[in-house]
């Protein structure tokens, strides 16, 4: 089943991430089971996988907003929730600043109800990275007027359509500067309509060179956005390579059972996962 | 019967002083009940077990407490411990003290109830400690608790009738002597009862206000 380890990119300037032997079990129940994961400044790596394949927990172990059992993970060779070296992990503050160099988009927006949009744009900038407001409400406008929200500003998450919501998520996590975003199923709780006006900035912010990681069910976005995909099924890298490569000629039995399964076809439908 | 609501009338200097106290008292001790009780909740929810776990047998004993013996407790208890206030601060005390018990317990249901991926998201964008607290926590806490806190003004407003029997001249205070001199039970008592009656409908209406702009930031 298993495959040889990503294929590193380029190197010479180091990964903005590097993941090695992540492990994580709910009780007894097994949902990362040694992942290594390598992405490099520019990259956009779309993780794929059936529902329940551990992929969401994957993406929330590299911020530490879910505790892994066991491996490392290195943000432009820092490492993150452990104290460098020791088996100690980082203290609330220490965590809690390098999580500002990781933009989080969340499958249900998670925007705070009480901000407006241009609010929850700035808050994390005003409040936590301390920056001048001028300069922070300057970002935001030009933020939201990027996800083409600027007529949107002052409305509350409650008057805010599902796609308007994730763009704002979106800008929300630009706001913060990181060095990487992550995605976790970004379009998944979207109406079908709604799904193309959030992908189309993904796939810009992906071509300005944003640095990114994807869980998705959006097999088109992959293929066409991606800079490598990789297939997660029950904890485990199954393949991961160049979308081409990995959509028409998969090299694994599983990889194409995969695709034989979810692509083409619509998306699956949304099944409450452990992942 | 008309000339009996003459004579309260005529005393309505009494009645007007005792409402502003009531007024007064109600007001200082929701605003001090409801700060007091937001930073009770913090503890109620704090992490370290022995804080959460003390803070609740506090609130849980406080409740547990009928508020007229504990009026009582506050005005004669202190005095033997060396403390001593006037009967409009031992009334004023025992209002704070038992009202911040409960909007403790009110705060703390509606963080019970906030959805957990917001306060992630907090996490996420660096948010901890306090400032989590602070800026993504309580504002969608408290515009939650808003109905809930606008229930326990009224029960505020209510208690604060049974200072009286610490003799703080408060509105019940005054419609008693009211009616002890002129033996008017039904006028004093009915008259008071209406300022009750239209000062919690104040509440009430103040409480649909606010509530109708926080249903917007839920």
């Amino acid at each position: 089943m298993s495959v040889p380890p990503t294929s590193a990119p380029p190197v010479n300037i180091p990964p903005v991430l590097e993941v090695r032997g992540l492990t994580k079990s709910f009780g007894d129940h097994v949902v990362l089971d040694g992942i290594d994961l390598e992405v490099a400044r520019g990259e956009t790596v779309c993780i794929l996988g059936p529902s329940g394949s551990g992929k969401s927990t994957l993406l929330r172990c590299l911020n530490w907003l879910e505790t892994p059992d066991s491996g490392t993970v290195v943000l432009s060779r820092e490492r993150l929730g452990m104290l460098p070296g020791g088996n100690i992990r980082m203290g609330d503050t220490a965590l809690a600043r390098m999580r500002t160099r990781i933009g989080f988009v969340f499958q249900h927006f998670a925007l705070w109800p009480h901000l407006t949009a241009i609010q929850n744009v700035m808050v994390a900038p005003l409040h936590v990275q301390r920056r001048p407001r001028d300069e922070v409400r300057a970002e935001a406008e030009a933020l939201l007027r990027k996800v083409g929200l600027a007529d949107r500003a002052d409305y509350f998450p409650a008057r805010l359509s599902g796609g308007q919501k994730q763009r704002v998520g979106i800008a929300r996590a630009l706001a913060m500067k990181p060095e990487l975003l992550l995605f976790d199923e970004p379009t998944s709780a979207l109406d079908p309509e709604l799904v193309g006006e959030v992908l189309v900035v993904m796939r810009e912010l992906a071509r300005d060179g944003m640095t990114m990681v994807v869980v998705t069910h959006e097999m088109a976005f992959a293929r066409e956005v991606a800079s490598r995909v990789m297939l997660i099924d029950r904890g485990r890298v199954v393949e991961t390579g160049a979308p081409e490569a990995f959509f028409d000629n998969p090299r694994t039995e599983r990889a194409r059972q995969f695709l034989m399964r979810y692509a083409g076809a619509a998306p699956p439908p949304q099944v409450a996962s452990l992942g | 019967m008309i000339a009996q609501f003459g004579i309260v009338w005529d005393h309505r200097d009494l009645l007007i002083d005792g409402f502003l106290t009531t007024l007064w008292l109600s007001a200082l001790s929701a605003v001090a009940s409801i700060a007091l009780g937001t930073v009770l909740a913090m503890a109620l929810m704090s992490r370290r077990p022995l804080v959460a776990r003390a803070s609740g047998v506090l609130v849980d004993a406080m409740r547990c407490v009928p508020f007229l013996l504990f009026a009582y407790i506050v005005y004669y208890g202190l005095p033997s411990l060396g403390l001593r206030f006037s009967n409009w601060s031992s009334g004023l005390f025992a209002l704070i003290l038992y009202n911040t018990a409960y909007m403790a317990e009110l705060v703390r249901g509606a963080w019970r109830g906030l959805p957990g991926e917001m306060i992630e998201a907090g996490h996420a964008f660096g948010f901890h400690g306090l400032g989590l607290v602070r800026r993504i926590i309580l504002p969608p806490v408290i515009f939650a608790a808003i109905p809930m806190i606008g229930n326990q003004l009224i029960q505020i407003i209510k208690d604060s009738a049974f200072l009286t029997i610490i003799a703080v001249e408060e509105l019940t205070h005054a419609a008693t002597v009211i009616q002890a001199t002129y033996f008017l039970p039904f006028a004093s008592f009915i008259t008071a009862l209406l300022l009750y009656w239209v000062l919690c409908l104040c509440v009430e209406q103040l409480v649909r206000l606010v509530g109708a702009r926080a249903e917007l930031r839920r």
